[in-house]
Order: structure tokens, then sequence, then C-alpha cells
């Protein structure tokens, strides 16, 4: 639905500040915990000590009596009173519960819940609950639970197993038994998130005058009306989610339901607003919010001259104690299966377990950042073994521009592209013959000195039909996003979006596009996020999509805007619409300029004169628009194909990392990314998001992970345990814009929220291989450690 | 619990309060002085979410207890505006080049910054950087806050000159 790709753009793709920041510098920003209301009682959270331990008892008396205190909740009489919190997959014999329920199944894991006058009071009351506990066994690592025949995380599933399905699409074995060779490579994606730096929030109020219950929330997911709504046995328009909360960060993981539902209820109770916000330790142990955690055996036939022709891919997924939707996570990464190459078959199967930890949320890219990061290896791996350079076998893999849109064999077909140009501005932008240099001087100075290529794509758009492929009873085709603009009697344009925002810059989007639209300067539109009762259908701003979907709602619902203008004009000027040129806001005669109707007459009209309005149209002057995602509305054929996401960013990554060989530890010098989205709406708020991803993958390649030790217990709940890159892990880092559009989107436009985490890893991890090599080993596993490398290096030096 | 009475300026204001010596300098800005731009981060001194001024000098809220700054000047993000509340030189050069995106940091890196840019008008990258190690960010990679440090020292000097 491209228009007019050739014209002139006024306000898309040009620098313009981003109307958020003014209230963020100026202390102005509303974050649910600066939300207050008279009255408000305060929540804190008792965590389990152990990993699997049977609850025998709870004696919450003393914490009761404690002065100020106004109710100590357990699970039993909380699961008395409420549904089960609906999983993705149905799976019988396992209950989510806010709380647990006889029995703990990870270390922190909330137990109890106490609400008292303040904060302080709460904690102190934490204190006073006594729980004897009887201490089990803990299920621990994934291949021993997937295996486990009696030890069950939730004893009535009757297996520790959540998901395990197997797909073949194309001719796999006949690939195989053509290729030239093949081999076997086992790659570790670690367990770590995103972690915001605002914990998880919620604030609810029940009012019994209205029976309306009102959640100020950090949320950022779809559905979460809905699931508040089946977990308390609410009618779903008893619900006001406020969408106007700013979220301080979540990039997936700020799904908080179960927080959300014990505010809720305990607000019901007591008759009062009650706030429960994440003390950090609550949030790491068990505010659920951990992402995937992954084993994968992949299989690669290839020919000598290094195509490479199938794969066999097998995936363990590490879900944690209650799975949520962690499982769709394996099944997302089919849209991009076989990454930017031409790659004739692929076999897949995918395994989700149920372990003793916390559970597993959407992060980042869905499942994608850790299944880009087994492609890459993967390529690399077959360029190691054939002796060939990792430049040259990409440039001999990579899909070409003519082949575009082009039809993956899981089925989905890619949008646009130019890989092989975006490589070569990423190479140019690395200096990558001066780079090569002065690694090889490095490594002759007697350093350890590596550089990283990859590429690698972003699905953008989204589209639940995945879900689908793990179970078939889940026919939902329907992925929308929807918004409404509303010109008021004195012309002022105001947009409506129904989702929060957590960073990406919405409102500076949506204002951008409507002024582009209707030619009018974005700043004087403006955006309010409207409340789950009042907004239209939205998913969230999940899977790179808001730029897609909001973008193409809101240059559709101008366009009915336009409409609507020109219809009054044609009636008052008494000529055909075909006659009629709209120029920022004044429709005139093509003939005869000096007939026109301003801006101001047509919204008079629309207002105020009824008797100037066409026959049969309604009076005022707005127009709402529900954007379905392109491609989208279809359930898979017989061979499971289908195409998933409409949209695919593309992104080459060269960063240049050396390897202190005493201590193993890895700095990441510069950092090259040539980046494409199409058409990027802020050139700003795309170079953030591009480079913020990019340092949260570095992140997950050298840093960051929820660490078990080998009884389950959590030994990574502070910002001293769970390290995350500060501004001296962060290179230099060169960027680059390169541009071909969709065809698919308004302005040509593709998602860019999650790319650059989807190939850092990859890339660094690439780069410190390429260190490694002179030693002859390699690394496969993340995050890439110190004390792992320097170990790796000890044992190959002392060979 | 009984509790003294404390007396300090916050953003040029003197205030006096009776707080419970248990209560985090953080907690009490924020819900006794209701200025929440000061933002709640890991609440163990790591991340830089809650820095304040503190007579001049860049301090976690966080660590430090509200009796203890009896006494004191404190800054806040909102002592960063100009009189009419609108953003100052620092605070503009962030809207500018986009220092940020969830802005949940974004107090606690201006505060570090302000602490900066008042001794010094000319950092190198790597003073820029020191300056600011002790903020995390998630969203930006840092890069556009450098940007925007660099962009608003360089206006401090133009208006110097």
């Amino acid at each position: 639905m491209t228009s007019d790709p050739g014209r002139n753009l006024h306000y898309v793709a040009k620098k313009r500040r981003v109307r958020e920041d003014k209230r963020f510098v100026t202390g102005n920003g509303k974050y649910v915990q600066d939300i207050v209301l008279p009255d408000t009682r305060h929540a804190a959270v008792l965590p389990s000590p152990y990993p699997r331990a049977r609850i025998l008892s709870i004696d919450t008396a003393a914490a009761e009596a404690l002065d100020g205190v106004h109710m100590v909740l357990t699970g039993a009489q909380l699961a008395a009173d409420c549904n089960p919190i609906r999983l993705g997959l149905k799976l019988p014999g396992i209950k989510w519960y806010p709380l647990a329920v006889d029995m703990t199944r990870y270390a922190g894991e909330w137990v109890a819940i106490v609400v008292a006058d303040d904060a302080y009071i709460a904690e102190d009351a934490l204190d006073l609950i006594e729980v004897d506990y009887e201490p089990l066994d803990a299920v621990v690592d994934p291949e021993v639970a997937f295996a486990e025949t009696e030890r069950f995380v939730h004893p009535d599933h009757g297996s520790n197993v959540l998901y395990h399905g197997n797909f073949v699409w194309g001719g796999v074995d006949e690939d195989f038994a053509a290729a030239d060779e093949r081999l076997d490579l086992r790659v570790r994606w670690g367990r770590s998130a995103t972690v915001p730096i605002e914990t998880f929030g919620v604030l609810a109020q029940w009012n019994e005058g209205t029976e309306i219950l009102d959640i100020w929330a950090s949320i950022q997911m779809p559905n979460f009306v809905e699931l508040m709504a089946s977990t308390l046995g609410y009618p779903l328009n008893s619900i006001r989610l406020h969408q106007d909360v700013d979220v301080g960060g979540s990039y997936g993981v700020k799904r908080g339901i179960k927080q959300s539902v014990l505010a809720a209820y305990l607000s019901r109770k007591l008759r009062r607003p009650v706030r429960l916000i994440e003390d950090r330790l609550w949030n790491m142990a068990g505010g659920d919010a951990h992402g995937p955690d992954r084993i994968f055996d992949t299989q690669v036939a290839f020919n000598k001259d290094g195509v490479i022709r199938s794969l066999k891919i097998r995936a363990l997924d590490d879900a944690g104690a209650y799975p949520g939707r962690a499982p769709f996570q394996l099944a997302k990464p089919i849209s991009a299966l076989v990454g930017p190459y031409r790659i004739n078959s692929v076999q897949y199967e995918a395994i989700s377990v149920a372990t003793n930890k916390t559970g597993q949320v959407p992060v980042r890219g869905f499942g994608q950042a850790p299944t880009n990061y087994m492609i890459e290896m993967v390529v690399d791996a077959v360029a190691r073994h054939l002796g060939l350079d990792r430049l040259e076998i990409r440039r001999r893999n990579l899909i070409e521009a003519h082949e575009f849109p082009y039809k993956i064999p899981p089925g989905s077909e890619y949008d646009s592209g130019d890989y092989q140009t975006v490589l070569q501005k990423c190479l140019d932008l690395a200096r990558y013959k001066d780079l090569l240099q002065r690694r090889d001087r490095a490594r002759a100075e007697g350093r350890l000195a590596g550089i990283g290529i990859v590429t690698n794509l972003e699905p953008g758009g989204g589209n639940n039909i995945f879900e689908y492929l793990m179970d078939p009873t889940a026919e939902i085709t329907t992925f929308m996003e929807g918004c409404e603009v509303r010109v008021d009697s004195q012309g002022n344009i105001t947009g409506i979006m129904g989702t929060t925002t957590s960073g990406q810059g919405h409102e500076t989007m949506f204002a951008t596009i409507l002024g582009e639209e209707l030619e009018f300067d974005p700043d004087d539109i403006r955006i309010v996020h409207g409340d789950s009762l009042s907004s239209l259908p939205t998913r969230s701003p999940i899977a790179s999509r808001m730029a897609i979907m909001l973008g193409s709602a809101a240059a559709g619902a101008a366009g009915r805007i336009k409409d609507r203008a020109m219809a009054i004009a044609a009636f008052n000027l008494d000529l055909p619409v075909a006659q009629l040129e709209y120029s920022a806001g004044t429709v005139s005669d093509r003939n005869d300029p000096s007939r026109k109707l301003t801006w101001a007459e047509i919204c008079f009209i629309a207002y105020r004169a009824y008797h100037k309005l066409p026959e049969g149209m309604e009076p005022g002057f707005q127009a709402q628009f529900v954007f379905q995602v392109p491609g989208g509305g279809k359930l898979p054929d017989e061979n499971n194909r289908v195409g998933i996401y409409p949209c695919f960013s593309f992104q080459a990554h060269i960063p240049y990392v050396e390897i202190d060989p005493g201590t193993g530890r890895v700095t990441v010098v510069d950092y090259a990314i040539a980046h494409d989205c199409g058409t990027v709406i802020n050139p700003d708020i795309v170079r953030g998001m591009v480079i913020g991803g990019l340092a949260h993958g570095i992140g997950a390649a050298l840093y960051e992970k929820f660490a078990y030790d080998d009884e389950g217990q959590f030994l990574s709940a502070t910002f001293a345990d769970y390290l995350m890159p500060s501004v001296h892990e962060i290179p230099d880092v060169k960027d680059v814009e390169h541009c071909t559009p969709s065809p698919l989107t308004s302005h040509g436009q593709k998602g860019s929220g999650e790319g650059g985490y989807l190939g850092a890893p990859a890339a660094i991890a690439s780069a410190v291989n390429d260190a490694l090599s002179p030693l002859g080993v390699t690394v496969h596993e993340l995050p890439m450690r110190m004390h792992k490398l320097e170990a790796l290096i000890n044992e190959a030096n002392t060979k | 619990m009984s509790k003294p009475e404390i007396n300090l300026t916050i953003n040029g204001h003197e205030r006096s309060a009776a707080v419970e010596p248990r209560v985090s300098l953080l907690d009490f800005l924020r819900e006794d002085m209701a200025l929440s731009g000061t933002h709640t981060g890991c609440e163990h001194g790591v991340c830089g979410a809650c820095s304040i001024l503190l007579d001049g000098v860049p301090i976690r809220a966080c660590l430090m207890l509200a009796v203890q700054a009896d006494g004191c000047h404190v800054t806040t993000v909102e002592g960063l505006c100009n009189d009419d509340g609108g953003p100052g030189v620092l605070q503009d050069a962030f809207v500018e080049a986009h220092g940020m995106q969830c802005g949940y940091c974004t107090p606690g890196m201006l505060i570090s910054a302000q602490a900066l840019l008042a001794e010094n008008d000319d950092p190198t990258l790597e003073q820029i950087k020191d300056a600011i190690g002790g903020n995390l960010c998630r969203c930006t990679g840092y890069v556009q806050i450098i940007e925007s440090i660099q962009l608003a020292a360089a206006r401090l000097r133009e208006a110097r000159s």
C-alpha cells in the first residue's frame, strides 16, 4: 500500500525532535510509581527461599497483628477466589497462580503478600510470616528435565515437557543426500533478559460504585486485559487499563500479569487503591521476567563451494516453572528460520521444558536473537570447515536483491531487501581492509584480536499464526492495530492510540505520519493514549510492529479524514471530488484554485452547519482505522507453510574486539552496523533503538546471565551479580542506514525496535571466535564470560 | 516511631519536614516532597537512576537516609529546569540529540552530566564516560547520551564566550 513512493516527504525521514523527550528531561514523566491516589495501600511480597518445596503451613497471625497491616494473603486463599492465569498452550495439570499454592516451584516464587499503610510496614510484616517448607530436589538442567520420568515441576502434568514438535519444510533428506558435506554444531544461548531499570509496578483501584477496576501499570503486553478478566472472572468491560502510563523500559518483559491480579484482588477486598511496586530482588527472582535459555543442536548440509543446502535444527528451551507464552518463543523464529540465506530446506525440532527456575517471558525479538546466533555460528562453522572467508560464504548464500519477494521453505515471504549492498556499506563503514590490518598488527604484537561479521534479519509486524503451528486449535489469524483521528471545531488534530509506550517514541511516529498525510506540522498535532475501554483494538508494541501497524493505521485514518474534507468541499463547491485537490487542509478546484474551502470552513461545517453537510454524512470530524497485518489472515497449508511476519529488516554487523590473554576479558573496541528498515520515520528514534539493541546484545554476549547453582538456587538477584553494560563496555559505534522500502506499509517502513539485539550477540561471538582462532579453539555458549575464556585460553596454551 | 524534624534546601527552596529515621532520601523526595523526577531503580546503589546532587556532588538517594541530608542542599532533576519550568541548557540538549528512550534513567544521567559540566564545560569523551559510568541505561547504548552531553558542553562554552 505504499502511497506515491516518489513523492516529496516533509516530515517523515527528517531529523525532528522526539516529542516525548521534553517531559522526561524535566521530571514530568508519569510512570506508575508517580501516580498517587488518596488512601493507597502498599503491598510487599514474600519470596520462597527454596527452588522446590512443599508448603506445609503458613502462619500469618503475627504479621496481621502488626500495627498498620491490613491484610496478609496466601496462595491457598487466593486460589479459592480466582482462576489460574491462562497459559499460551493448553497444558493439562499446570496451574499458574499469582502466589504459590501447596508447592514452590522456583527460588524467589512469591508465597504471600502483605498490604499495609506504607511499604516499610509491609516489609516489616514479611519478617513475621512463618512458612514451614519441606524442601525437595529441584529439576534444574533442561536436558535432565526433558528425560525425567519421575520428578516433575508440575506433578499433575506427568512430564516436564511443555511442547515437543517436529517440522520439515522442503526436501531435507534429499538435500542432505545431495550435499558434498555436513557438520554438526551445538550452541547454547544463556538465560538473560532485558532487565529494565524500572521494575514492574501496578496500582489498582476497584470502584464499587461504578463496578470498574482501574489499572495503572508498567505494562507492555497484548491480551493483558483479557488475561486479567479471565483470571479474576470479570467481564472484559469492567477493567480499564490506563495506557497513558510511561513505562520505564520493557523490550518485551513487562508482563506483570500476576502482579496486577494481586493488586486488583486486594483492592477489591480492601476497598482501597493498592500499589505493588517490585523491589529489585523480587523483580530479579520472582518477577517472572527471564528470557530464553536454549540449546541448539544443528546439522548443516553444504557444498564444497560454500553453498548451504539444508539445516536440521533441534532447539531445547528451558521455560522455567510457569510457561506463560514461553513455548511460542520457539515458534516465532520460524518466520526467518533460514536467516537471510538461500537455504533450500529445513527441519526443525522444537522442545520446551519446565524446570524449577523463574518463568520465561517474551524478550526483544521473541526468540529470534538466539536463533540468529545459532544460524550465524553455523555459517561460520561451515566457513571454518571449508577454509573459506566468513565474508565470502555470506556473499555466496545471501538472497539477491532481484529475488524479492522471496519465499523461504517454512512459508514466510521476505518483502524486500538488498543484502549485498547493505553488507558492502558495512564493510565500507568499518574500513574493512584497514580493520584486517589492524587486527593482524595486534596479533603480531601478541594480542588476541578478532573481527566479527554477521548478516541477519529482523522480522517485523507480528502475526500470531505461529501459535497455530504449535496448537492447531488456536485459529487466530487477526493481528491488528487501531487508531482514531479527531479534528476539533477549531481545526486542531488529535490522534488517539491504544497502547502504552516504553521508549519507542510512538507519539512522535504517529504525529509524524498524521502530519505527513494531512500536511500539518506534526508539532501541532496532539497525541493521546486512550484507555482500554475508550480506545480501538491494539496488540501492543511487540514484534517490531508499531511503525508498520500503527503507522499504517495512522495513514489510513488520515486518508479517511481527507476523504471527508473532500466530500464536504465537493458538496459545497458543487464540484466532483475528482476535480478537487487537497493541500494542507484547504480543498480547491484544480481548474480554478480561487474556488476553495479552507480547513476552518470545513471544520465549521462539520461541527456547526448540518445544512451544508452532504446528505447522509454524520456530523463531527473524526475517523477510525484498524489495520490488519499485511499477509496475515491465513491458516497454514497442509505442509505447515505459512507467512508469519510481513516485513523483514536486515543488518550487517562488523565489530572489532580484543581479548586480554591473561584474564579472558573481552573489550569491544569498535563496532560498525549497516541497517535497513525501509523508510525511517524518525532518524533519531531508529538510530537510538538500533544502537541500544546492539548494546543490549553486547550484554547478552559477554556479561548477562541469570545464574543458578546445581541445586536450583538463584545466584543473580542484584545488579552486582547480573552484570549489564555501562558506558565503558560500549564501543564507539558507527552506523549507517540503507533504505529498501517495504511494499506492504504506508511509507515503506519496516520494524526497527529489535534489530540491534538480533545481531549483536552473534557478531560479538563471531569476533571472539576470530580472536581465538590462532589458538585453535572456539566458544559456542553465551555469555562468554571472562573466567570461561581465561580457562579456554589457558587450556589452549598448555596444549 | 518518632519523627525527627529535618531542615534542608531542595532546588533552592528551604523545606522542613518530620521524617522517620529509616526513610531513605529517595523515598522522602518522591513521597514526601512530591518530586517524582528522581527514580527508583535498583535500590542498592548500582544503577544511578536515583542520582541527585547533595551540596553539588552527585550521590545515590537510595543509599542515604533522609535524616542524613539535614542541613544540606539537594538538587533534583526538577531543579535543572529554567525558572519557567522549561528545560535548561543541558536538558534541552538531551532533547535535541534524543539522549534517551523510555526516560527512566534520564534524570540520573542529567544529574551526573550536570555535576561534570559545572566543573568542566569542555570535557573529553573519557571524562564524559567517567561522569556517567555509574548510570545504567538499557535503552540507548549511551551513544546519544554522550552526544547530548557534548552538545550541552558546546552550548555552554558558546554562552560563556
